[in-house]
C-alpha cells in the first residue's frame, strides 16, 4: 500500500480505479480515460494533484537563492503572484527536476514533483546553505486542478466571495493566497483553469462540492495524453539528470540575461549552445495506423537515430502522436520502429493541441 | 465483476473462444481483458491464411494506456478478421464478446479445444488474479 492522498475515499466512492504512481496510490481513471480526456478540452474536468510538493521559500535571501538555484530568473516576476516555469540543473546544466515558482512578494512558493521529492529537497537544503533561507515544505496542503474552458465558470461556482473575486482577477500564470486557499491559474492540460492548493482537512468537501457543480473527476491517465498533446514535457520520461534543458525543448526557460546572473549549470549550458546541441527535442505526428509510445528508436534518413520519449493515442486528434529526441539537423520527416514495422511521421514542433484544437500544420 | 458467458470457452491469456457448427472457432478478449487495458484505440490483425501456432503472437491491442500482444488460444489458419475494429476499436470496450471479435480461425488440432477452461474456470482464475 502506498501513500494516500486526503482525497484518496473520494476517489474509491467516484468508482476510481486505483494504481501505483511514485508511491501513491492514485486514481489513472474513473471508467474511461478518453472520456476524461475529453471533458477536459471541451468543459471542465478535476484532477487530484495532492502528491506534488510545495515548498516555501522564505527569508532575506529568497530571490538571490532562487537566482542561483534556478535556470529562470525570478527577477522577471514584477508582479505579486506570478509565476515561472523553470528547470533545476546540477553543476553539469542536466535537469534535476523542473518546477513552478510563485512570486509571493517577500518570499516564494516552489511546487516539484512527487517522484523526484527527496532528492529535490536535499538539494535545495544543500544549495541554501550559502544563503540567509527558509525552505519549508507545506506537506498539510491538497491540491486540486480544474481545467477546462468552463472551469473557471464552474468553480467560481462553489467559491467563497473572497475567493471568486481574487480568482476572477487572476492573470495567467499568476497565483494568490486566499485565506487557507491558494488559487493559481495555472495547469498542465493546454486548457485554461485553476490549481487550487487547499488544506487537506477541508478538500473531500471541495471536491464535492466541484462535482456537484459539474466538474468530471479525471485521473492521471487523461492527465497524461492531455500533457502530452499540449506538448508538455514529463519529467523522468522526457528529460532528466541526462540532458539539459537546450536539448529538451526547454530553452525558453534559461534566462541569459543578465549575463552576471550566475546560476547552477550556467558554464555548461553556455559550452553547451557554444558547440551547438547535438540533440533537440521534436513533436512526432503519426497519422496513419498504430500508436507510439515512448522508448522507441527513430530513424532519421542520412542524419542518424533517436527514440521517442513520450508517445500515446491523442483523443482530440484521431491518432499518435509523440515527443522525441532526435538528432539536431532533423528536417521535417522521420521515421519511428514500431514493433516489427517502420512507420513515416512528421516532425513538428510541439505543442500539438491548445486550447481544444489542434495547433500545428 | 466482469461478464462471462457461460457458452463460451476461455484461456489463461485472457482470450474466449466461439466453436461454431462447422468447425470454425472465433476469438476475441474477455470483458475482464477489455477492463484492464482500457479504452482501445487500434488493433492490428494477423494475416489472413496464416496458420499460427498455439501461444504465439497473433496481433496486438492498443490501449491508450499500453500494448499488449493477442495470443494464439488454440493453434489455426486465420480465415478471416473484423475489420470493424480497424475504424472503431473502441467496440472491444463496448461489445467484447460479439461484435467486438477479433478473428476466425480453422483450428488445426481439434483436439486441442478438449483443453480450454469454461466460464466458471476462467471465472476462479480471474478472481484469484485480483
Amino acid at each position: 500500500m502506498g501513500s494516500k492522498t486526503a482525497l484518496y475515499q473520494s476517489h474509491v466512492d467516484m468508482n476510481a480505479k486505483i494504481v501505483d504512481f511514485g508511491g501513491w496510490d492514485m486514481p489513472i481513471h474513473y471508467g474511461s480515460q478518453i472520456e476524461e480526456h475529453n471533458v477536459v478540452r471541451q468543459d471542465a474536468g478535476m484532477f487530484d494533484v495532492s502528491h506534488m510538493t510545495v515548498v516555501d521559500v522564505t527569508g532575506a535571501d529568497s530571490q538571490a537563492y532562487l537566482q542561483f538555484l534556478l535556470a529562470n530568473d525570478v527577477a522577471r516576476l514584477t508582479e505579486k503572484g506570478k509565476a515561472l516555469y523553470s528547470g533545476m540543473l546540477n553543476e553539469a546544466g542536466q535537469v534535476l527536476d523542473d518546477l513552478i515558482v510563485y512570486n509571493m512578494e517577500g518570499w516564494y512558493r516552489v511546487v516539484v514533483n512527487c517522484a523526484t521529492r527527496e532528492k529535490d529537497l536535499a538539494w535545495m537544503n544543500l544549495q541554501a546553505k550559502a544563503f540567509d533561507v527558509v525552505l519549508t515544505e507545506q506537506a498539510s496542503l491538497a491540491m486540486v486542478a480544474v481545467q477546462g474552458p468552463k472551469a473557471i465558470e464552474k468553480a467560481l461556482a462553489v467559491m467563497t466571495e473572497e475567493q471568486q473575486s481574487i480568482t476572477k482577477q487572476l492573470k495567467v500564470f499568476q497565483g494568490l493566497e486566499v485565506g487557507e486557499f491558494f488559487i493559481g491559474r495555472t495547469g498542465y492540460t493546454g486548457e485554461d483553469g485553476l490549481e487550487i492548493m487547499i488544506p487537506e482537512t477541508q478538500v473531500a468537501e471541495f471536491w464535492a462540492k466541484l462535482s456537484e457543480a459539474g466538474v468530471s473527476p479525471c485521473g492521471l491517465g487523461a492527465r497524461d495524453t492531455l500533457r502530452l498533446e499540449a506538448g508538455m514535457n514529463l519529467y523522468g520520461s522526457d528529460m532528466d539528470e541526462s540532458v539539459s534543458p537546450l536539448v529538451s525543448n526547454m530553452g525558453w526557460t534559461v534566462a541569459w540575461k543578465p549575463e552576471d546572473r550566475n546560476f547552477i549549470g550556467r558554464s555548461a549550458l553556455e559550452a553547451e549552445k557554444a558547440s551547438g546541441p547535438a540533440t533537440k527535442l521534436v513533436g512526432l505526428v503519426l497519422e496513419g495506423k498504430g500508436v507510439l509510445r515512448g522508448h522507441q528508436k527513430v530513424i532519421v534518413d542520412g542524419i542518424g537515430e533517436g527514440e521517442t520519449t513520450s508517445g500515446t493515442f491523442s483523443p482530440t486528434l484521431g491518432h499518435a502522436i509523440a515527443l522525441a529526441r532526435v538528432p539536431a539537423g532533423t528536417g521535417d520527416t522521420a521515421a519511428v520502429e514500431v514493433r516489427k514495422k517502420v512507420l513515416n511521421v512528421r516532425v513538428v514542433r510541439p505543442p500539438f493541441v491548445r486550447n481544444g484544437k489542434k495547433v500545428f500544420e | 465483476m466482469s461478464q462471462i458467458p457461460a457458452d463460451l470457452k476461455y484461456v489463461d491469456t485472457h482470450e474466449w473462444l466461439r466453436i461454431d457448427a462447422d468447425g470454425t472457432v472465433t476469438i476475441g478478449i474477455t470483458d475482464h481483458a477489455q477492463s484492464l487495458l482500457g479504452d482501445v484505440v487500434y488493433v492490428e490483425h494477423p494475416e489472413v491464411d496464416t496458420e499460427i501456432e498455439t501461444g504465439e503472437e497473433a496481433g496486438v491491442v492498443e490501449s491508450v494506456k499500453a500494448a499488449s500482444d493477442i495470443y494464439m488460444p488454440i493453434a489455426g489458419t486465420i480465415l478471416e478478421v473484423n475489420e470493424l475494429l480497424e475504424d472503431a476499436p473502441e467496440t472491444v470496450n463496448s461489445d467484447p464478446y460479439h461484435d467486438g471479435w477479433f478473428f476466425k480461425i480453422k483450428p488445426s488440432n481439434p483436439e486441442e479445444l478438449e483443453q480450454l477452461l469454461d466460464a466458471d474456470a476462467y471465472r476462479e482464475k480471474c478472481e484469484a488474479e485480483d
